[in-house]
């Protein structure tokens, strides 16, 4: 049947034939254009780590008073909030003169790492992942990143936080 | 101006079938480019995402011009 003088068949006929050779066609043909939207979600997907990474690049942050020299003794914690109310970290002084400071958020699935004295290290409570408290990188468990880390800045009394590095690429 | 002879039944469900392969091979292919931008991305590599998102374009591309493929070879088929 021709449909206005177009030399198709109408869109019913062609979707849902009599015959069941055409069937195949059907299907095939459906299952074609599902694979293609699929690669279209992944395209999308890409520009949208790409547009992220441009803005990520451009991202500043900002210079924030955490804590004090005399807030820690050796080998105590504290946690903050940086470089948003959301982002937690943790500041731990490793030394005389040495503070370190982390993410909170553990690079497997999210949870929040807390700093175990005993064990010198950030601990993830979910599914025992183990971080360094000297640098934030894997000790074991399943984390396939080190955590990000704040980078500071001591001026006088005062511990700032100045940006975040991630693996190692300084994004301050 | 080529001839139009339209395709037998059974040849013409062997290309969509060769294309469909291939549709599959490639988004294999993106599947893993995704993940693989995710992960660098993740790890703060950030000049992996134009190489990424250039490549997914072309994998995209190539998709479309099989489905392209596969519908001419059904309307082919359907005259036949
Ligand atoms: S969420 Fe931290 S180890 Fe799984």
């Amino acid at each position: 049947m021709k449909l206005l003088g177009q030399n198709r068949e109408p869109l019913w006929k062609e979707e849902f034939s009599v015959f069941a050779n055409d069937e195949r066609y059907v299907s095939r043909r459906q299952f074609a254009k599902f694979l293609v939207l699929t690669s279209f979600g992944m395209l999308v997907g890409n520009v949208w780590l790409l547009l992220k990474s441009v803005f990520l690049r451009k991202e500043q942050y900002p210079r924030q008073a955490i804590a004090t020299v005399a807030d820690l003794a050796v080998g105590q914690s504290k946690t903050f909030s940086y470089p948003t109310a959301d982002d937690r970290c943790v500041l731990i002084r490793t030394g005389e003169r040495r503070y370190v400071a982390f993410s909170q958020k553990c690079t497997h699935l999210s949870c929040a790492v807390y700093y175990s004295r005993d064990e010198n290290a950030l601990v993830c409570p979910c599914h025992k992942g183990y971080f360094s408290a000297q640098d934030g990188s894997v000790l074991q468990g399943p984390p396939p990143r080190p955590l990000p880390r704040i980078v500071l800045e001591q001026v006088g009394d005062a511990l700032i936080a100045r940006g975040v590095q991630v693996n190692g690429g300084s994004q301050s | 101006m080529r001839s139009h002879s339209p395709l037998p039944r059974q040849r013409g469900l062997t290309a969509i079938s060769g294309a469909l392969a291939l549709i599959i091979l490639l988004l294999i292919v993106q599947i893993w480019l995704l993940t693989a931008s995710l992960e660098s991305f993740l790890a703060g590599h950030l000049s992996v995402a134009v190489p990424g998102a250039i490549a997914s374009a072309l994998i995209f591309l190539a998709c479309l011009g099989l489905y392209i493929f596969i519908l001419r070879v059904d309307r082919e088929v359907q005259q036949d």
